[in-house]
Formats: C-alpha cells, sequence, structure tokens
C-alpha cells in the first residue's frame, strides 16, 4: 500500500469534539484558554478554525490530540472514527498521533531536527507507524518528497534541514506527515511564515492532498484570505470560544456574529480604496479577566445590557450554521444592507 | 473609525512579587552597613584595647568571639573591620565600573576595527593570572589599601567594559536604537540615554560579585601584609594574626573568616535580587 | 512628469558583505555579499501615499532604510527636495531626519523598554526644539489624542501596552517633530487584522489632516492597495514594475507582478483556484542570476532574457515596467487593435 484510496473518503466517521476544554492554572486562578468546543470535521473535509492571537485555536488543535504542556489540563470528549481519544490511554494515543492523524505547524524549522537529514525524519515516522522494510522506506521516503513537489528529491533526501528554504521545509513537514498516510491532517497556521507566492503553493498542495487521498484538515489561521482560498467550512474563535461556523462561503456572504463581521471588515476590499475599514475598536481579552457575559460586549457595537449579564450559547439559526450572539439577526441585516 | 481612546488593559500593570533574595540581601548588607559606620555602636570594646589579663580566651559571654594574644576582644575586632573591608568593597570596584562601563559602551557601539582591538587588550588581559598581577603591582608600588585599589582598578575595569560592550552591540540593532539615529539624535544621547540603561544590568550584577571578590582580594592582601597594615582591623589581617595559634585558639581566625563569608553571600543575593529587579519587560 | 518629486531615488544599489572566510582568503575570492538592491530608481511625490510590495529578501526594507540615511547606498544617491542627503552638512541632517521620520516593524522592539511615553515624547520635542519647555506637557496630551491613545498612556511603559498600542505610540513619536515624509516599514503586519485596521484608518486620517506624503512598505497586496495611490513592486533587489495602483492591480504588466497578485488569496470563496500561480522559489541572493532576475521563474523567459536585465520603460500614464516582453499584459482592447 502506497497511499490511502481516494474512496476512503466515504469510510470512517471522521472527528467528533464536544466539550472540549482546556484550562491552564496562573497564578490569578485557572484560566480557560478553551472553553467547552464542539467541531464536526467530516471525512475529506478542510474546515478553518480562524482567530486572532489569544483566541484559543492553537491550543485547540493541540488539545484535539492531547499535546498540550504541563501545566495545561483537557478535558471533553474527541471521537476519532468511533474512539475517544480522550480516553485513551497514553500508549495507545501515540499509535494515533502520527499515523491517523498528523500535525504540521507555523515554524517548520523548529519542528525539524536540525542534526538528521531528512530521509531519516522521513523514515523515522514510517518505521513507527508502517510494517515497510529498509528498502521500501527508502523509496517510500523519495515518492512522498515527489508528492510535496520537491524537486530533485533524490539528492535533496540527504540534506540537512538548514539547506532548504522556509517553504521546502514546509513541504518537507507535510512529507513527513504524510508518511504514515494520515486520515486527518492538524495544521498549525502552516503557512504564516511563508511569502505569499510560496504560500499559495502551499495551499494549493494540502488542496491536492486532500483529493488525492481523501485526507480531512483542521486548519488553524488567522487569514481569512487562507480561508476562503482553501477551507469548506469555517468556525471563528474569540477568547477561547467558538463565536460562529458555517460553510465559508455562507459565512463570508452573510456573518451573523459581530465579530465575524468586524473581522471581515477588517481586511481592504476591491473597490473601496483609501476609504476607513471597518475595525473593531479595542483588543482582545486576556483569558484570565474575561469580561462578564459575551466576551466580545466590550468591543462591540451591539452590545445591550443582556450581553454585558448573560453570555449568549452557540444556537444553531439555519442549516449548518451557528452563532453565539443575541442579536445575531439584527448583525446579518446590517451587514446585508451594507 | 469612531472617536475615542483605546483604553488600555486595566491588566496590563503588574504588582511583581519582592523577591526573597532582596530581603536576604536587604538584611545582610544593611547590617553590614551599620556595622562599618557605627561600629562603636555595636562593639563592645575598644578594638585595639590590650587586656593582658584575657589573653588567647576562647568564646564567653564576656568575649564572645573570643580575645586574641594581646587581650583584644575579637567581636569588637571583627565589627571594626567592617569598615575597612566594606570600604575595599565599594571603593575597589566603584572606579572600574563606571569607566568599564563608559569604555565598553563606547567600544560596542564603535564597533568594527575599535572593537577588534579591544577585543584583543580582553584577552590579553584575562589570560594573565589576576591576583599575580595584582601583587605585582601593589609590590611596585608599596603595600596598603590605595595602591591596592590603583592595583585592581587597572585590571577590573576590563571586565565590565566587555560585559557592556557585548549587551550594547546587542542593542544597538534593535529597532529602537534605529529609531533615535532615525529621529537625528546624537551619538552622546543614543549611547548613554538610549543603550547604556538597556545593557548595564549585567555589569550591576557582575558588580555585586565583584564586591564580594574585592572583600576576599583585600583580605587576601591583608593577610600576605600587602594591603591593610596592622594594627588596622580588617578580616585579612585578622586571619593572618591567628594563623599561628590555629590549632590553639581557632577562635582569632574563624570569626573573621565567617564575617567574610556572610557578607560574601549578602552580595551574591543582592546581585541575584537586582539581576530580577532590573530585568526589562517586553 | 508633475512638479519635482520630494524624494527620488537615483540608481541606488547596496549590498551586505559577509566577513572573509578562511577559504576567501586562501582563494583570494572576495568575501560574499547579498545584493539587496540593484540599481533602484524611484521618485516618491508630495502628498502621495506610494506603496512598496515584495516578498521577503526583495529588497523593500533595505529601502526603506536607506530613504531615511540608516544605510548609505554603495551607489547611486537619494534626493530628499533635490538635494543629495548623503552629502548634508550636520545641522541639514538633523532638519532632514526631523522632516522624513521612519516607522518600524516590530512594535516589541522599537521602543525603548526603559523609557516611558511622556520621555519618549518629550525627548523628540526637545531635541528638535519643537516647543518650549513649558508646552510640551500639552503637546504631549495633544500628540496622544492624535494617536487615540488616552493622556494617562504618558506615564506608562511599553511594556503596558498591546502590538497596536505600542505601534501608535511609534507613530506619535514620528509625529511629534513634524515631519513631512512617513517611511511605514510593514507598519501592521506584526498585529492582528482586527488592530491592523484601527491603525491603517488611524494612518489614512493622519495623512489627509496633517498633508504627510507616505512610503508604505509592506508584502501584503491587499493593504498596499487599499492605502497608496502608486504601487511600485519590488523583486530581488530591483523595482519591476511601478505604477498608479489601480493600473497595476487591473493589468500588471510585469509576469512577476501578476504571479504576485494572483498568488494572494482572493477573500471570495467563490473565486478559488487550484494552479498555484508561481512555479519555483527565490534563487539564492548570493548568486542572482544574470540576465532578468526573475528569469528561474519566469513562464514566459526567453534567450533574451537569459542573456540581458531589463530596464524599467514605459507601459503607459505613469505606467513603468522591466520586462523584456513590453506586450505582456496589455490589456485586451489594445492588443485587438494591435493584430
Amino acid at each position: 500500500m502506497t497511499a490511502p484510496s481516494p474512496d476512503r473518503k466515504t469510510a470512517g466517521g471522521g472527528l467528533k469534539v464536544r466539550g472540549l476544554t482546556t484550562t491552564f492554572a496562573t497564578p490569578r486562578g485557572p484560566a480557560a484558554v478553551v472553553d467547552g468546543i464542539n467541531l464536526d470535521v467530516a471525512p475529506g473535509e478542510i474546515v478553518g478554525l480562524v482567530g486572532e492571537s489569544g483566541s484559543g485555536k492553537s491550543i485547540t488543535l493541540r488539545s484535539i490530540v492531547r499535546l498540550v504542556r504541563e501545566p495545561g489540563k483537557v478535558s471533553g470528549q474527541v471521537e476519532w472514527q468511533g474512539r475517544d481519544l480522550m480516553a485513551m490511554s497514553e500508549a495507545d494515543l501515540r499509535k494515533v498521533r502520527g499515523a491517523e492523524i498528523a500535525m504540521i505547524f507555523q515554524e517548520p524549522m523548529t519542528a525539524l531536527n536540525p542534526v538528521l537529514p531528512v530521509r531519516l525524519q522521513i523514515e523515522e515516522n514510517l518505521s513507527a507507524h508502517s510494517t515497510l522494510d529498509r528498502r521500501a522506506r527508502r523509496q517510500r521516503a523519495l515518492e512522498l518528497m515527489n508528492i510535496v513537489g520537491i524537486p530533485a528529491a533524490e539528492r535533496r533526501l540527504d540534506e540537512y534541514p538548514h539547506q532548504f528554504s522556509g517553504g521546502m521545509r514546509q513541504r518537507v513537514m507535510i512529507a513527513i506527515a504524510l508518511a504514515s498516510s494520515p486520515k486527518l491532517l492538524l495544521a498549525d497556521e502552516p503557512t504564516t511564515a511563508l511569502d505569499v507566492t510560496i504560500q499559495d503553493q502551499i495551499l494549493k498542495l494540502i488542496l491536492d492532498l486532500r483529493d488525492r487521498f481523501g485526507m480531512s484538515v483542521v486548519f488553524v489561521t488567522h487569514d481569512l484570505g487562507v480561508v476562503a482560498a482553501t477551507c469548506d467550512r469555517m468556525a471563528v474563535m474569540y477568547a477561547g470560544r467558538i463565536v460562529e461556523t458555517g460553510t465559508v462561503t455562507r459565512v463570508f456572504a452573510e456573518p451573523h456574529h459581530p465579530y465575524t463581521r468586524g473581522l471581515l471588515g477588517s481586511v481592504p476590499r476591491i473597490g473601496a480604496e483609501r476609504s476607513m475599514l471597518l475595525s473593531i475598536e479595542g483588543t482582545p481579552p486576556g483569558l484570565t479577566d474575561l469580561p462578564d457575559g459575551c466576551a466580545f460586549h466590550p468591543r462591540c457595537s451591539f452590545a445591550t445590557d443582556r450581553c454585558r449579564a448573560e453570555r449568549p450559547p452557540l444556537e444553531s439559526f439555519a442549516a449548518g450554521r451557528e452563532v453565539a450572539c443575541f442579536h445575531h439577526r439584527t448583525v446579518a441585516a446590517m451587514a446585508e444592507a451594507a | 473609525m469612531s472617536a475615542g481612546a483605546v483604553p488600555i488593559a486595566p491588566s496590563a500593570k503588574r504588582r511583581r512579587a519582592l523577591p526573597g533574595t532582596l530581603v536576604g540581601a536587604v538584611i545582610v548588607l544593611g547590617a553590614s552597613l551599620a556595622l562599618a559606620f557605627f561600629p562603636s555602636l555595636f562593639a563592645p570594646y575598644d578594638p585595639t584595647a590590650f587586656d593582658y589579663n584575657a589573653i588567647m580566651q576562647g568564646p564567653s559571654w564576656v568575649h564572645p568571639f573570643g580575645t586574641d594574644n594581646f587581650g583584644r576582644n575579637m567581636l569588637s575586632r571583627v565589627i571594626h573591620a567592617y569598615r575597612i573591608d566594606m570600604q575595599i568593597a565599594v571603593f575597589a570596584t566603584t572606579g572600574p565600573f563606571v569607566f568599564g562601563s563608559i569604555v565598553g559602551a563606547l567600544v560596542g557601539y564603535v564597533g568594527g576595527w575599535v572593537e577588534a582591538v579591544f577585543g584583543r587588550v580582553v584577552d590579553a588581559v584575562i589570560t594573565f593570572p589576576f591576583l599575580v598581577l595584582v601583587i605585582a603591582i601593589v609590590s611596585v608600588l608599596g603595600p596598603g589599601l590605595r595602591n591596592m585599589y590603583i592595583a585592581v582598578g587597572v585590571v577590573d575595569w576590563v571586565f565590565y567594559a566587555r560585559l557592556v560592550s557585548a549587551e550594547v552591540r546587542i542593542q544597538r540593532r534593535l529597532d529602537y536604537a534605529d529609531a533615535a539615529r532615525g529621529m537625528g539624535y546624537g551619538h552622546t544621547r543614543i549611547i548613554f540615554r538610549h543603550l547604556l540603561p538597556n545593557a548595564i544590568t549585567p555589569a550591576v550584577v557582575y558588580l555585586m560579585t565583584d564586591m564580594a571578590l574585592a572583600i576576599l582580594l583585600g583580605s587576601s592582601l591583608g593577610y600576605l601584609g600587602l594591603g591593610a597594615q596592622p594594627p588596622a582591623a580588617e578580616w585579612g589581617v585578622l586571619i593572618a594574626d591567628g594563623k599561628n595559634f590555629m590549632t590553639t585558639a581557632w577562635w582569632v581566625s574563624v570569626f573573621p573568616g565567617i564575617a567574610i563569608v556572610i557578607t560574601g553571600l549578602g552580595f551574591s543575593l543582592a546581585g541575584d535580587a537586582l539581576a530580577d529587579l532590573l530585568r526589562v519587560n517586553r | 512628469m508633475r512638479e519635482m518629486p520630494l524624494i527620488s531615488v537615483e540608481g541606488v544599489s547596496k549590498r551586505f558583505r559577509f566577513p572573509r572566510t578562511a577559504p576567501d582568503i586562501l582563494t583570494g575570492r572576495s568575501p560574499a555579499a547579498v545584493h539587496a538592491l540593484n540599481n533602484v530608481d524611484l521618485e516618491v511625490h508630495r502628498g502621495e501615499t506610494l506603496g512598496v510590495v515584495g516578498e521577503s529578501g526583495c529588497g523593500k526594507s533595505t529601502l526603506a532604510r536607506c530613504l531615511v540615511r540608516l544605510l548609505e547606498p554603495d551607489e547611486g544617491l537619494v534626493r530628499f527636495d533635490g538635494q543629495d542627503i548623503s552629502l548634508l552638512r550636520p545641522a541639514e541632517r538633523r532638519a532632514f531626519n526631523r522632516r522624513v521620520q521612519m516607522i518600524f516593524q516590530d512594535p516589541y522592539s522599537s521602543l525603548n523598554p526603559r523609557m516611558s511615553v511622556r520621555q519618549v515624547l518629550s525627548e523628540a520635542l526637545s531635541v528638535h526644539a519643537m516647543r518650549q519647555k513649558a508646552d510640551i506637557p500639552a503637546r504631549i496630551t495633544e500628540l496622544l489624542g492624535l494617536v487615540r491613545l488616552p493622556a494617562d498612556a504618558a506615564g506608562r511603559y511599553p511594556h503596558e501596552f498591546s502590538g497596536g498600542q505600542r505601534q501608535r505610540i511609534g507613530i506619535a513619536r514620528a509625529l511629534a517633530v513634524e515631519p513631512e515624509v512617513l517611511i511605514a516599514d510593514e507598519l501592521v503586519s506584526a498585529l492582528d487584522v482586527s488592530v491592523q485596521a484601527q491603525v491603517i484608518n488611524l494612518l489614512l486620517d493622519l495623512q489627509e489632516r496633517l498633508k504627510l506624503t507616505v512610503v508604505f512598505v509592506a508584502h501584503d497586496l491587499r493593504l498596499v492597495r487599499h492605502i497608496s495611490h502608486r504601487v511600485a513592486v519590488m523583486y530581488l533587489g530591483k523595482v519591476v514594475e511601478i505604477s498608479p495602483t489601480e493600473a497595476l492591480f487591473a493589468a500588471p504588466r510585469h509576469p512577476y507582478s501578476k504571479a504576485l497578485l494572483d498568488a494572494a488569496p482572493e477573500l471570495d470563496p467563490a473565486r478559488r483556484t487550484c494552479v498555484a500561480a508561481a512555479r519555483g522559489e527565490l534563487p539564492n541572493p548570493l548568486d542572482l542570476p544574470a540576465g532578468c532576475l526573475f528569469n528561474t521563474r519566469c513562464p514566459f523567459a526567453f534567450e533574451r532574457c537569459l542573456a540581458e536585465r531589463p530596464h524599467l520603460s514605459n507601459r503607459g500614464p505613469a505606467h513603468l515596467a522591466a520586462c523584456h516582453l513590453t506586450d505582456f499584459g496589455k490589456p485586451p482592447p489594445a492588443t485587438i487593435a494591435a493584430q
């Protein structure tokens, strides 16, 4: 077997996250960095997890595979193909991590071992998660380098990470991640450190891999352009919670949460040059001193007394669409009018 | 963008916990300074008064640290020695600290061949055994505290200059240094107003260690007869006095030794505390 | 051409040499050097915003630093108000430093951590004698209001502010000396999206009110398009295209500009593509290709591109591009007419 066949797309149950919560003990009491996240990822689907720094999007991703450093505490339910990752022993989880579920990170230089040639790093993953013999592993490593589009792969296999450019390193990271033919790829801002033409290449590569191998992807990013270019569905995070979900097309066309609306308005649009952008005043709150009620209310122009007192739950308002806002109809109407 | 100022998060201003090292340092060094400035308030006897009825007595209620071969009260002598030893700590290091920091700041700022030449000077000085060099200089100039300060100063500034130049070299590459240049500020202002305050911390921390080292050096030279001269009470001199009676009257040498250890500890606690307090928030 | 440009960059090149290594000395080779700027020509007109856009290593930050004399070009010169800025006498240089201000990318290293906002601003005000001593506190309050920081920010230190607030302090510092030109190097790239918009709005507003000339150096095409009157696209230390913003975005006349525009993710999910816009990666800046610098990645390269480096030439009103394919990207009607 060299790669999972595309018909896997229909097999398996995908990822189902329920009430995922990650708390860190701080000198000022416990802080929920991730607070009750629900998330579904179907096989072959790319879901974008969008938010600003400190929104908890990266920790959410790490919490899914319980890769949160001490003193972080993860609780909730993560169901992967019918098994609960939270209830699994550390040893069983290791078999899932890096095998069925792979991760790639923002800074590939720190995620790669600088003193090993990339061949060894790819083969290492193969020997950990496959039964291939040495010869087959070599063959497969070369194949993977070709899949991710590294030119002169044969020669470059024996080079060290520092000999690769940023974009090529990210390709190597993806090659390592793909070594075990994962069914789910967790991508943590994989293109943020890259130039736009290189980012474009990597995004297209991820789309292509999804199509060829039926892989699911959870894509953490702060860049709405990246979401628009790659994701099927999106979840917007603010202060450790999901505030809005839906297909990318629907959310972009009709944001229902004022934060989503603000984010979309913050990005310059064609035809409105040198006009004022629709910005969100203030800065995101610290997670240890979240405001009462809706965490967004101090920055929200729609806020009422109810928002200041009561936290809006994430509720479905249309098929495949959820929002956590008391005034989402007003917000959507505003967006329509604008 | 709507009008109105952007509020600053109320949590932005953090209170830092008082470090335990600071408390220790203040207690030890505070007591040391009190003893140095007002020894007569604490010393029960005149440190130079002979008492032939109480020669070489062991520790007792009357003479807690015992007496020496002239019947002098050792507690009083150790207390009076604080004045000279604290003076050594401050005088031997202040000059090199100030001079070395200025030189280091200039060298680090100018860079280039100046820095290369300075690097060789540092290497030359550092490879030379410090104590031997100081002893050589004191032998030429003659014994005594003043000449000891000169001898230490000739060598010691290099260490400060090295610390500060390395730090200034890092700081001058940061954007705030470029911002100051871009504002058209003069070199003097950039070096002393902007770079030095951000580069001085390692030197200040080292200053504390250096004060402890200076006391040790002063005591060593006193012991060798090249530093403070008898009958002045200085810990090294006191230890030297007692060395012939080590087996019969251990207290004559041991209590000044303990004083050196405690004071040294105080300085090193102060070093840790300062490193903490001067840490810059980014 | 309109009136005399406020800033003109004429044939500026800048190299960064590596220290000589032992093999260099043994073989008598000259040490390796990064060619950060290769013969850059550029003009900035009074009151306009010129966007300078390009990917990492294209020399845009080096150019910004040459404009404020934080770096000296190896070749060529920069004129400000007609005067070569490398020949300024000390007093003139101080005046130049006042009139042309730079704002830095990194909000965390561009402020002295040991100086309060008040100290930062009053230093700028007093060194350049902008105000009488007695008037300084009032002016500080005024400046903080201008960048929309509360008046009580004056007594605080940089670490007490968020990234966006620090960039406002940086802007206030620059504005304290009442400059005519702001050079903004990746002003918002370290900030969150929603905070970026605040700072961009502030910049637009201030430019309007204070009649500033702005050079906006950034890698974000959307932002550059939003804020600039004209845009210069840089690749490997060279300006490959410069044009009024809309002309460039509507019809880029250089293959690299086109690749760059196509690569930037569209905000419209419906306009998704599956084909990467540009192939390959940047060549090693230590070893630049002969001929056109883009020839290693350009799908249209032909023999001439490998041999001869193209220079900026006219493509339309105030529209210049450096490409041997002078018809590249020509809008369709013209193409039909030509055929």
